[in-house]
């Protein structure tokens, strides 16, 4: 029962991941979980293909399902980062509210900390250049502290996600201009351990 | 010929440090010199001065500095090594006392034509008196099997009497070590004025463009680097492969505090903010605020007596001002808004702090005393950061003040109640830091580009640039 089980929640993650590197759309949260109790032959993405000419007397077997299908889960922490599937949120100057838009990447980011139940995230709050370099340390943070707040009100448990600022010292656009500016302004999402 | 003879013992280490490059923890094995005392003396006091030094000033006249000039350092050996010694004296020393601006310094070109002279007895003052000097500089180099010895003689033109004269004996490897001690000990002795010839700036810079440990995103580390005020003979003093920000030199220049990101999980990944003492003579570090991803510590300021130190510590994101004891005990509370309180400084005598705070908006200055009392605004900027307060003659709070797209240093004067713009608004001025006699600020511009760190005059004069590689900012100046 349990590898079955664990097949359906390995092929609902890659649906999701495609999900995920899709384009802006956040379809990731969308999904419905396969109720408790499923099996994988219910699934449409795992029935197989008839085969063309069906041998007698045996029943049809599933596939093996490829567990490593799954980028996420079977990458160590540098490739996953480097790919990240998180979004990130972004500020208006001076302000670590986080609006609209942030509220959505937040929504998406918690559907996937759900489905990854055991990472741990750092939530790095940067700032743009037009701030003090001390100051922004403290505004960093509130801004990574505002993205918690908001994710642990989704239900994800506070223990899983750290906060640290690093001010302006890490750009993430090295112009002068507002287009970089507003890149900059971000809390931006690590994975530390899974 | 009376003289005093100091030894300079800490000019020995600082002479080893240099070989040796970053800082290692054995450092302090370099020993003072035979028969001479152990350490320099405390920061802002004087060596124990001869009564009978204390004879000749040399004066300008009236309503006009007096002018200098420099005869020449005389090396007593030719070979290379002391004329080059010799050489690097008199013009660093000709630098120094330039920047304090007591003295007129005459210039190269002035007195070329003065024959130079070959011991501190045959300066030749009838020419001098044609440039109009009021006094004169010269000295001797010689080579011994330790080191070197200096000798220098400041001379009044006018009477042909020693003002001044000294003879010091240590290492080679920095000869400048020789002119700052001169420089400093010169405007002691003559006006009682403490130079900052010997006086460094830390600062952070990315200078060496290391990548930072087990990061998956492609960042430099940022490490802790000193210099002298000049901005010559530059040493590092982390080596962390993270970044480091904000040194914060103790009183005693011995150590210096700084907000580093410590890493909590494997692979470097998941880093918070936590201050870290580096005892920079002998290499060790202590974290006395110990930090946690949950706890976080940064901004360090030093009480002027170095007993204590004033920084933000953010407990669940919320940041607050706390003075702890140097080893971490003694923790202590003193704001309580849920707004950003951060970047704190003492006052001169310790009693106040001055800290910036988002409580009523954007960021602006406040102060307090240091029991977290009588907590008051003090600027009423769009943003203000990064107040410093001179330790100088001058009670008065530099910050960075937001003046466009920008940022420029201001100086708010308490005995005026007036605030001044010190810089002109090229690129963007942050991060003032004042010199510990309060007459010259070190901060981080970008008129030039990249991050520099550059000092000026309190009046916003005499700009130099003092780093030139990397980006660099957070400076603070040496006590």
């Amino acid at each position: 029962m349990r590898p079955t089980r664990c097949a359906v929640i390995a092929i609902l993650v890659v649906a999701m991941g495609a999900g995920a590197c899709g384009k802006k759309k956040p379809p990731v949260a969308r999904p419905m979980p396969a109720p408790p109790g499923n099996t994988g032959a219910a699934t449409p993405n795992s029935r197989p293909p008839a085969p063309p000419e069906p041998v007698p007397d045996t029943t049809a077997i599933p596939p093996e399902p490829k567990i490593s299908d799954d980028p996420l889960s079977m990458g160590d922490l540098d490739t996953i980062n480097k790919n990240s599937p998180f979004q990130p949120v972004f500020f208006a100057l001076d302000s670590y509210e986080v609006d609209g838009t942030g509220q959505q990447a937040l929504n998406t980011n918690a559907g996937i900390l759900k489905k990854y139940p055991t990472w741990v995230i750092t939530i790095e709050g940067h700032c743009d250049e037009r701030g003090t370099a001390e100051y922004n340390l403290a505004l960093g943070e509130k801004r990574a502290l505002a993205a918690k707040t908001y994710l642990v009100s989704l239900g994800v448990p506070a223990d899983r996600v750290r906060t640290v600022s690093y001010g302006k010292e890490f750009p993430f656009d090295p112009g002068h201009d507002e287009g970089a500016w507003s890149k900059n302004r971000r809390a931006h999402f690590v994975v530390t351990s899974k | 010929m009376k003289r005093t003879v100091l030894s300079l013992a800490a000019l020995a280490v600082f002479a080893s440090l240099s070989l040796y490059g970053p800082l290692p923890s054995d450092t302090l094995r370099a020993a003072p010199l035979p028969g001479q005392g152990q350490q320099q003396p405390p920061a802002g006091q004087p060596p124990p001065q001869q009564p009978t030094d204390v004879k000749v000033v040399i004066n300008g006249p009236p309503g006009s500095p007096p002018k200098l000039g420099i005869a020449g350092f005389i090396p007593l050996s030719q070979d290379a090594e002391t004329i080059a010694a010799a050489q690097t004296i008199g013009d660093v020393l000709f630098d120094d006392i330039a920047y304090e601006r007591e003295y007129y310094m005459i210039g190269k070109d002035t007195i070329r034509s003065i024959p130079k002279p070959t011991s501190l007895n045959d300066v030749p003052l009838d020419r001098w008196k044609e440039v109009l000097a009021d006094g004169v500089i010269v000295g001797t180099v010689q080579k011994t099997s330790t080191g070197i010895v200096v000798q220098f003689k400041l001379i009044q033109v006018a009477s042909g009497q020693q003002a001044f004269g000294k003879e010091y004996s240590g290492s080679i490897a920095n000869p400048r070590q020789y002119a700052h001690t001169i420089s400093d000990e010169l405007h002691l002795q003559q006006l009682g004025l403490r130079g900052v010839a010997r006086t460094k700036l830390a600062f952070t810079s990315d200078r060496d463009r290391e990548r930072m440990h087990g990061t998956a995103l492609n960042r430099d580390t940022k490490e802790i680097y000193f210099v002298d005020y000049d901005g010559a003979n530059p040493r590092r003093v982390t080596n962390t492969t993270t970044i480091n920000v904000a040194p914060a030199w103790s009183p005693d220049a011995q150590s210096i505090a700084y907000t580093s990101w410590r890493s909590s999980g494997a692979g470097g990944f998941g880093s918070y903010q936590d201050i870290i003492i580096s005892n920079i003579y002998k290499g060790s570090r202590e974290t006395p605020a110990n930090g946690n991803p949950e706890k976080q510590n940064y901004l360090p300021a030093w009480s002027p007596d170095g007993t204590k130190v004033a920084f933000t510590l953010s407990q669940g994101g919320n940041q607050e001002i706390y003075v702890m004891n140097r080893d971490g005990s003694g923790l202590r509370r003193l704001t309580t808004n849920p707004d950003i309180d951060t970047s704190p400084t003492w006052s001169p005598n310790g009693s106040q702090i001055a800290w910036v705070s988002g409580r009523t908006g954007n960021p602006n200055i406040y102060i307090m005393n240091a029991d977290g009392t009588g907590q008051q605004k003090l600027t009423n900027e769009n943003w203000a950061d990064r107040p410093t307060w001179s330790r100088g003659q001058f009670n008065e709070i530099a910050y960075a003040a937001r003046t466009g797209a920008g940022f420029d240093i201001k100086i708010y004067s308490f005995l005026t109640g007036q605030t001044t713009k010190i810089t002109d608004g090229i690129g963007s001025n942050e991060s003032p830091a004042f010199s510990p006699n309060g007459r010259h600020l070190a901060f981080m511009s970008t008129r030039n580009g990249k991050g520099q760190i550059f000092t000026i005059a309190r009046d916003g004069t005499d700009l130099r640039q003092i780093t030139r590689e990397g980006n660099n900012g957070y400076p603070n100046w040496s006590q």
